[in-house]
């Protein structure tokens, strides 16, 4: 049996704010094991990064409240002070940001930041960490590392940031490497280089990964496990083929049939969820789905809990339709040939 | 970088030009700035004044004039109309009394500064962050010369308690115990318009760096705070505060310090340029003036080098 690293049970995070208290994270929970890959998936504002930026603790402010359980290996994260906290960040567990164009300081070499956090960690000096980020962004896929350790980011392309970000994520051998939309702001042909690297390195590593996502095509050969998100909440979770293969959330539908595919008859227009997701100070009551969900209907107004309706074991959704009638009405949805609405 | 230090010269010398030949143009267009009345004296005759219109050359195009001027300025023979004082060797004597004021005052403003514009970010909101705010603000409303004055009496002259000693400039040659204890109070007066307004920039400069991508990247590498603060916040923050202070301090040293020489009659440039204003007396008006704008033009340039040492970004490749 795999070993378990974190284990997150009904963390709620809340934001106060001038206008009212941001529900960002409203009851989620997910495990993972080492060697794994979990997909969380979502729109922006559904509360993914948050989720998170949280198992870091880089979410803790005056102004947020949490709530529930973030065990890394039995220890609560969110009990953990400041200093405990900064033994497991970068040490442990790391994280890979979004937009590698902001997310490296300008002002220092790539090997110089690279090098901080061995340093910081491993009392290593500056030598021996030099020749580590050295090897590190060899493994990552720089070209002429050596000497490419003391350019600055500015000199580096995206893709070659996103790589110089992986492998300062991966500095001091972290157990778990969290990926928040690694990919969204870089160009197409380098994203899967990016995730097949991540992929590559999981093992090379030994560690296991969160990968945070929009686009459930991202993550469709590499996760294990996905969980998918809406509104600060699980709204299916399942293991990788069956959530691509029996979907059961009207959302996921959505999702799914969003991504262009090239083994279907082109269509004019690809499917989109109609609307927007809702405000997180005000939450409709009920499915939260329910203002955008085209199959809403009178017990919709009361919430459903996330639990397993279908054979599949550990297979679980937040929707009232009977499965009979999901796997009729999901059809058309999923080719893409009816907009949801 | 040798294009861009002869760029930069070229640069200098039109500013230069252009400064000076502004100001003389000024002057000469000013009513009353003709000297030969005065120079001459209440009893002068015509004959005076015309003699002296002769020897001063006033009589010609303006433009002979000024050319003359900047001609014996130069070759430093230069004379000063109303104390026929040579204006080069008046304004080397100043230099000592400004620059030990400027380095001083200099160096308190930027470290309080930064200090304070930092404690202020990083209790951003909280109560030490508003008294903070509010002193800064009453620090950068105070007027030199009020304030000069007020901390005079206090400090002193006795009232109620006096450790220093009153005004004047003692030579750091002659005595660096009381060089130091005579520049103290105009050191300070100097500086706390400067520290209010540094501790204001630099607070926003810090709250504006903080959330900063590659500032949560250094958090989630598990960098202690402090570290993260120094190295990645303030490190960044400061890059703008290197202009300012560049620039600030040019203009000191180039004899902006007039109402703290003046208050604390520390005879330095700003003292002489005052006195020069004061009489309309155009050679060491124009002496000034060639050597404020040359000190502005040359920490211009200092600052630039210094910005592309602090920010990668910008280095010539």
């Amino acid at each position: 049996m795999a070993e378990r690293l974190i284990e997150v049970s009904d963390l709620h995070v809340h934001f106060a704010t001038e206008d009212g208290v941001v529900k960002a994270v409203d009851g989620v929970s997910f495990e993972l094991q080492r060697g794994q890959v979990l997909g969380i998936v979502g729109e922006s504002g559904s509360g993914k990064s948050v989720t998170a930026m949280t198992l870091l603790g880089l979410t803790r402010d005056k102004n947020t409240r949490f709530e529930g359980e973030v065990l890394y290996k039995g220890r609560d994260v969110l009990k953990m002070n400041e200093h405990e906290l900064e033994d497991v960040r970068g040490n442990e567990m790391s994280m890979i940001f979004q937009d590698p164009m902001t997310s490296l300081n300008p002002v220092y070499t790539i090997g110089a930041q690279i090098r901080e956090a061995i340093q910081i960690h491993e009392r290593a000096d500056k030598r021996v960490a030099r020749a580590r980020s050295v090897e590190l962004l060899k493994q990552v896929g720089i070209p002429n590392a050596e000497s490419r350790v003391d350019n600055y980011p500015h000199e580096f392309s995206g893709g070659m940031r996103q790589r110089a970000m992986i492998a300062m994520a991966l500095a001091c051998n972290p157990d778990v490497l969290i990926a928040d939309e690694p990919t969204t702001a870089l160009d197409v042909t380098i994203q899967a280089q990016i995730i097949e690297l991540i992929d590559r390195l999981k093992d090379e590593f030994n560690s296991a990964v969160i990968l945070i996502t929009h686009d459930l095509g991202v993550v469709a050969d590499v996760a294990d496990e996905i969980v998918v998100m809406y509104a600060g909440r699980v709204v299916e979770r399942a293991a990788t083929r069956p959530l691509f293969y029996d979907p059961q959330h009207p959302y996921t539908w959505g999702l799914l049939g969003s991504i262009p595919r090239l083994d279907r008859p082109k269509q004019e227009r690809l499917h989109s969820i109609k609307g927007t997701p809702p405000s997180l100070i005000n939450a409709p009551a009920g499915c939260k789905f329910r203002p955008r969900c085209p199959h809403a209907f009178e017990k919709c107004k009361e919430e459903p809990s996330l639990e397993n309706r279908v054979e599949e074991p550990g297979h679980l959704d937040r929707c009232w339709l009977s499965v009979e009638e999901k796997r009729r009405l999901r059809v058309p949805t999923l080719a893409g040939t009816e907009e949801a609405a | 970088m040798l294009a861009f230090i002869v760029r930069r010269l070229i640069g200098a010398v039109i500013v230069l030009i252009a400064v000076s030949f502004i100001t003389y143009l000024i002057f000469v267009k000013i009513p009353g700035g003709d000297p030969a009345p005065r120079i001459a004296g209440r009893t002068a005759t015509e004959a005076n004044i015309a003699d002296i219109r002769e020897k001063l050359r006033l009589n010609e195009p303006f433009y002979d004039q000024y050319w003359g001027m900047m001609q014996s300025l130069f070759t430093g023979s230069l004379k000063s109309y109303s104390s026929q004082l040579d204006v080069v060797d008046q304004i080397k004597g100043g230099i000592p009394a400004t620059v030990s004021l400027c380095v001083g005052a200099g160096i308190i403003w930027l470290s309080l500064g930064i200090l304070v514009g930092l404690i202020s970010a990083v209790t951003a909101g909280r109560w030490s962050d508003r008294v903070i705010t509010i002193l800064a603000l009453i620090g950068i409303s105070l007027p030199v010369f009020w304030l000069g004055l007020i901390s005079r009496y206090f400090f002193a002259q006795g009232h109620p308690f006096s450790f220093l000693p009153d005004g004047e400039y003692v030579p750091i040659t002659d005595n660096p115990w009381q060089w130091f204890v005579h520049l103290l109070l105009p050191w300070f007066v100097l500086a706390i318009l400067f520290i209010g307004f540094y501790g204001r920039v630099l607070r926003s400069n810090i709250l504006d760096t903080i959330n900063e991508d590659y500032v949560r990247t250094a958090k989630a590498k598990g960098l202690p705070y402090r570290r993260v603060l120094v190295k990645h916040v303030l490190r960044n923050s400061l890059i703008p505060i290197v202009t300012l202070f560049g620039l600030d301090f040019a203009a000191v040293v180039g004899g902006s310090a007039i109402l703290t020489e003046t208050v604390f009659d520390l005879k330095g440039v700003g003292w002489y340029a005052a006195k020069a204003v004061q009489d309309l007396d155009l050679p060491p008006i124009m002496g000034v003036t060639i050597y404020a704008t040359f000190f502005i033009v040359f920490f211009s340039v200092v600052v630039d080098l210094l910005y592309a040492w602090l920010d990668p970004r910008i280095r010539p490749t």
